[in-house]
């Protein structure tokens, strides 16, 4: 076991970790950051993305380890203090970008790093974008529409009729 | 006008908060002191018999601390089936035992063997390496056709052979149905395969099993769909504890889509193995454990032939279908290919002579059983591909041909035994042909046929049954459980409500919409109703969440105890304005004696009821809270018309779906918002059915999709932005609140529009194609082409 | 997983000393590691992670022209970072999903050499030169089947250096599941000859359509291909495309990569 030092969230945190133990399950168990979710073991479904020194990872492959010294964000860090959901999570909510909830953390960590690297893309850069990240439950509709909303475009045109 | 609140309002959720800030609180969230963990050994042959396992090196290993194995599980009960078929012979169906851990034989990729409790993941993995295996592997029953045959490996074999049953529906029916075949001016023949899926909910299985040795109390945390059907199946059969004894919690659930209905036998492990060392148990399956050991869906095998009269007016309709079972029999298996499928054969369509056999199938496979839209799907993927060859073989307009042949007048009894109470099938397809400008379609082809594609346009209809059930009906047909649902509704002294439902949200929104019908009927802003779920220690006996029945059947219970709530505050209302009961008059939470401007508000009359000092004590009891369990005296019937335009590149045989529509009637409608989402979400899944989903084994019974890496799971890039429609809901006739349900629609009409518009795309190049099996991945629709 | 010690050294010197150990292993970006350690099929005493050493990163043009990449510089950084050879650019772009591309490095790709990984057919078709801590190995020498390569125990892919072909695109027909390569195909016009590598498609991992090549230094053209086919024997042959699928796509996707290219 060695200690790892890290920023998560805007607060610094140390922990133990062994060689093998990943990120997602410092966060989980370690921090007991549960938002972070783990959908797959192939690093496909993205339920476990996080940002690492601002760059969107999937925090089921990268060790802990590695991320000694670095800056996280996970879901638990996008909200204002006081509650204020972030302009993303806010157009998840207003235009039902989610449905179970599992892989919505995720979801929300790779638009904001979209919307960090593009501000305005479009419904197909939007989709590509989402090639790393699995929802079951909404045909990503509306999961296109919230990212589209949350960068400010209109999305009156993909109203569903 | 769009409403703001109450029922028609599209609020937004109020669970999304928690869900968007990582506070929800998933099974493998939970963490309960001083937990143990197991990991299960699995069978990586799909056929063998258990010669021996040596667990004793194993169980000296680090951080070991018991290895169960079949033998620990002797005298146990075995994981129960819930519905019994009778066959067309009058047989019952083979119910082979089911148990915990294998005994003697494992009978598919995944059949868990041994299961070891370690102190942590990582020790228990390292030992269940260590245990000593001898198993036997035998040749596999995997083709269901093979399975069959004489000689054929068997599953079980104190069966004799791999068939469970041999179902005819309706019986009487089949001379007569075969003579209108033999004598029909014109017969339509498709064999086809219903391709095996894997629901895969993001969230994997997880199960917690814990005990209390001071009161001998055992509470299991499980990613459930029907806590209460767990606490009843798993206490009562397997391990035989009392339900008081026993408490099931489900919390927020991850998805579940039918494969979180079922009792899993890592439920029963861990709590029976909580109680045995009097620590808390934990196991949460990987993404690879979940595709061997969550429930499958579909695999159907089918032929069907659809008879037409010179009029091409549908006569007779046979089918024969081989459903599979898998190894053992899950929960709810025997019901999907009998009556969730052959009493939908009619679908939307007069055809007077129907006749459904099906033989359902034991594999060295996993238990398959039902996935969204369960047997619904099957039924109308094979009658809407049969429709569509037919016009082509007549060379006549599918749409026309439909319409020509639908129920148009209602009540409508079908000749498979279920009858329709309401429908407009003619209107939704008016919208749906609107909605995709058919007119513009051949424009469409040319400009894509100018740049080298293929373009294809599917259209179709679909009738599923939900709200399943009344429960005299389906215990004839072989359910072994009512299927009522439950609801207590609890005013509080302050005039809040709190709703216990034994329908359970994994992605709903009960939460939500729960609270919109009860504020609308008291008048009363949603934020004063609370919905309480998942927990079998605070809400009562229910039957869950499938089969599109949680507002149909939950909210229909909910609707009562809310009745007898108001009926109670009406009695009160009255003695507090000394008016006759009959005068009271409740809106927007206040109550008033009609004809004067006498008046009380809802929270004073709840307060009366709690501080019952002005009350009419000698004729009611204090206190506000009443139970209503509503069993529903038919199924719903929605039902619609979707449509699938696409593109097909000659060369590479890829399928790109350039739009997609689906105009449905799902009756009322209490939140459009989350109707629509759970239209796009099905429609997900169908069209990944259609396109990329394929659960494959090879001949010896491995499988081959074991991860995300070989089944191909719908990502966003795959999918269109849908066009959906409701604006054309005839209100069903027979629940309170006159809705059908939404969440199976997607899933069911959406595969077969694909098929067809493929088929229509690839016959406009000339090709000779009339079906292709799904999923119509790349390589398949070029082999298509190139014969 | 197993487990094993993860070292973080700060250069390839330390690194090299690490990867001495018995059974070390050396650790790229993990995209792929990570999932064969999580399915247990690995079983190092040691990860050596080389994430850390700053020396590995960076992409510049050296004298020659070439491009040198860092083995260390993920996918993502060359995606931006190789605009002088747009073909290697947005063979990089097209990798895995963004989060893959913010982990996965060229060194970790070409080291593992995936049959089905993008990265072997852009060095195949470049020309490049694999550079390890102890010497430069030609692409041609340096792919030898399935997971396979020239690279001894504990060398280290510290660089690669792509020559700058004068047109060049990738073209990849994604598996529908894992969405790695059904068949990748780069095409690289030099100015000595035209290079086709194909990935994804062989059971014997990357290698070069000769054929083609011999066709495109005809006619740069895609129609210089009509005609052109592959056998279907040695061809993978899975539950998402027969033998002689792969061999059809290799030809569409050589000749889509053309016209790309031109």
């Amino acid at each position: 076991m060695t200690k790892v030092t890290m920023t998560v969230n805007g607060a610094s945190v140390s922990g133990e970790a062994a060689g093998n133990t990943l990120l997602v399950e410092f966060l989980r168990e370690e921090l007991r950051l549960t938002g972070t979710h783990v959908g797959c073991d192939t690093s496909q479904c993205g339920a476990c993305s996080v940002h690492v020194d601002g760059k969107l990872v999937k925090s089921c492959t990268m060790f802990a380890a590695e991320a000694d010294g670095t800056d996280v964000i996970t879901i638990e860090g996008e909200a204002a203090e006081d509650g204020t959901l972030s302009t993303v999570q806010q157009a998840f909510q207003d235009h039902h970008g989610l449905q179970c909830g599992f892989c919505t953390p995720g979801m929300v960590m790779a638009a904001t790093a979209l919307l960090k690297e593009n501000p305005k893309p479009s419904e197909a850069e939007v989709r590509h974008y989402l090639e790393g990240n699995i929802c079951r439950c909404t045909g990503y509709h509306n999961i296109v529409k919230s990212i589209m909303a949350a960068s400010g475009q209109n999305v009156e045109p993909m109203a569903a009729e | 006008m769009p409403k703001d609140n109450g029922i028609g309002a599209s609020l937004k959720r109020r669970e999304d908060v928690r869900f968007l800030t990582g506070t929800g609180n998933y099974t493998d969230d939970i963490s309960v002191h001083r937990q143990l963990y197991v990991h299960f050994l699995r069978s990586d042959v799909a056929n063998g018999t258990i010669n021996g396992i040596d667990t004793a090196a194993a169980s000296a290993m680090s951080g070991v601390v018991r290895i169960f194995t079949g033998a620990d599980f002797e005298g146990v009960g075995s994981i129960p089936c819930g519905w019994q078929v009778t066959d067309r012979h009058g047989e019952v169906m083979k119910e082979p035992a089911h148990p915990v851990l294998a005994q003697g034989k494992v009978r598919h990729v995944g059949d868990p063997i041994a299961a070891v409790v370690a102190n942590s993941l990582e020790e228990a993995r390292n030992a269940a390496e260590a245990i000593d295996l001898d198993i036997h592997e035998l040749p596999a029953a995997v083709d269901m056709r093979k399975a069959l045959e004489e000689g054929a490996p068997l599953v079980h074999d104190e069966l004799g052979d791999n068939l469970c049953y041999d179902w005819g529906f309706v019986e009487e029916n089949r001379e007569a149905v075969d003579e209108a075949i033999k004598n029909a001016a014109h017969v339509t023949t498709l064999e086809l395969v219903n391709n095996r899926l894997v629901a895969n909910p993001m969230e994997p299985r997880v199960a917690v099993g814990d005990f209390n040795r001071a009161t001998g109390d055992s509470t299991l945390y499980t990613t459930s769909q029907n806590p209460h059907v767990i606490r009843l199946l798993m206490g009562a059969f397997v391990l035989g504890i009392p339900e008081h004894k026993l408490r099931v919690v489900a919390p927020d659930v991850g998805g579940g889509f039918g494969t979180k209905i079922f009792h899993y036998a890592e439920e029963a492990f861990c709590t029976f193995a909580a109680k045995a060392l009097n620590r808390p148990v934990k196991w949460t399956a990987s993404r690879s454990e979940a595709f061997m050991s969550d429930a499958h869906g579909r695999d159907h095998v089918t032929k069907i032939e659809l008879a037409l009269d010179a009029d091409n007016n549908f006569v007779a309709l046979r089918t024969a279908t081989l459903a599979n079972m898998g190894a053992y029999l899950s929960t709810f298996a025997p019901s999907v290919p009998t009556w969730l499928h052959g009493t939908l054969m009619a679908g939307n369509y007069k055809t007077p002579l129907i006749y459904v056999n099906v033989k359902a199938v034991f594999t060295n496979t996993v238990p398959v059983d039902a996935y969204r839209g369960a047997g619904r799907p099957e039924a109308t993927y094979q009658l809407e591909r049969v429709v569509d060859k037919a016009a082509r073989e007549l060379g006549v307009d599918p749409v026309a041909l439909r319409r020509q042949n639908f129920i148009t007048e209602f009540p409508y009894a079908t000749p498979v035994a279920v009858e329709y109470d309401t429908g407009d099938y003619n209107a939704t397809m008016d919208t749906l042909e609107t909605m995709i400008d058919r007119d513009g379609f051949a424009a469409r082809r040319a400009a894509s046929e100018a740049k080298g594609k293929l373009r294809g346009l599917g259209i179709n209809c679909y009738i599923e049954a939900c709200g399943i059930a009344p429960s005299n009906l389906v215990g004839q047909l072989g359910a072994r459980a009512g299927l009522y649902e439950s609801a207590t509704v609890r005013v509080n002294a302050t005039g809040g409500l709190v709703v216990m439902t034994g329908s359970h949200s994994h992605g709903q929104g009960h939460e939500t919409v729960f609270p919109q019908v009860i504020a609308e009927m008291i008048g009363l802003d949603e934020s004063m109703v609370e919905i309480v779920h998942g927990d079998t220690a605070n809400s009562p006996m229910g039957m869950g969440t499938y089969g599109s029945r949680s507002l149909a059947v939950g909210g229909s219970a909910m609707v009562r105890a809310t009745e007898k709530i108001i009926n109670k505050t009406k009695k009160i209302a009255a003695h507090l304005m000394e008016a006759a009961e009959a005068d009271i008059e409740l809106k927007d939470g206040q109550f008033s004696v009609a004809g004067t401007d006498k008046s009380v508000a809802w929270g004073d009359v709840c307060l009366a009821a709690y501080v019952p000092h002005n009350y009419p004590l000698e004729d009611i009891e204090p206190g506000l809270e009443e139970t209503a369990f509503y069993d529903p005296s038919n199924f719903t019937y929605p039902a619609g018309a979707y449509s699938c335009e696409v593109e097909v590149d000659p060369e590479t045989g890829k399928v790109t779906i350039e739009s997609f529509a689906a105009a449905d009637d799902f009756g009322n409608v209490v939140n459009p918002m989350i109707v629509e989402g759970q239209v796009h979400g099905g429609l997900g899944q169908g069209i990944g059915q259609a396109l990329l989903e394929n659960c494959a084994y090879d001949e010896n019974g491995q499988l081959l999709s074991a991860s995300y890496m070989d089944y191909a799971m719908p990502r966003a890039s795959d999918l269109p932005l849908f066009k959906v429609d409701h604006s054309n809901g005839t209100p069903c006739t027979h629940n309170p609140l006159g809705v059908k349900g939404c969440g199976e629609a997607g899933a069911i009409g959406s595969p077969p529009a694909v098929v067809n518009a493929v088929v229509d795309a690839l016959q406009s190049a000339g090709k000779n194609v009339l079906h292709i099996d799904m999923p119509l991945t790349p390589a398949r629709v070029w082999d298509a082409m190139n014969g | 997983m197993y487990a094993f010690d993860l070292e973080r050294p700060a250069t390839v010197a330390d690194a090299v000393t690490a990867l001495g150990a018995d059974e070390a292993q050396a650790l790229g970006g993990g995209q792929t590691l990570i999932p064969t350690l999580k399915q247990r099929l690995a079983s190092p005493s040691v990860l050596v992670s080389l994430s850390g050493i700053a020396e590995m990163t960076g992409i510049c043009t050296r004298d020659d022209g070439s491009l040198a990449i860092g083995g260390g510089t993920t996918h993502a950084a060359v995606a931006v970072g190789a605009d002088v050879f747009p073909g290697l650019a947005g063979l990089a772009a097209g990798i895995g999903d963004p989060a893959v591309r913010n982990r996965g490095t060229v060194g970790g790709s070409l080291a593992n050499n995936d049959p089905s990984a993008c990265y072997p057919a852009g060095a195949l078709a470049s020309g490049a030169t694999i550079v390890t801590n102890a010497r430069e190995i030609p692409a041609d020498d340096y792919f030898q089947g399935l997971f396979t390569t020239a690279l001894e125990e504990g060398e280290v892919v510290t660089e690669v250096r792509f020559p700058v072909p004068e047109a060049s695109a990738y073209m990849k027909f994604e598996q529908p599941a894992s969405r790695f390569a059904l068949v990748g195909v780069f095409v690289a016009k030099h100015a000595d000859g035209v290079r086709v590598a194909v990935t994804g498609a062989s059971e014997n991992g990357v290698f070069r359509w000769s054929e083609a090549e011999a066709a495109l230094n005809d006619s740069f053209t895609a129609d210089a291909l009509n005609g052109l086919s592959l056998p279907a024997e040695g061809m993978i042959n899975d539950l998402h495309g027969s033998d002689a699928y792969r061999a059809h796509i290799t030809a569409v996707m050589t000749k889509r990569a053309v016209t790309a290219a031109c």
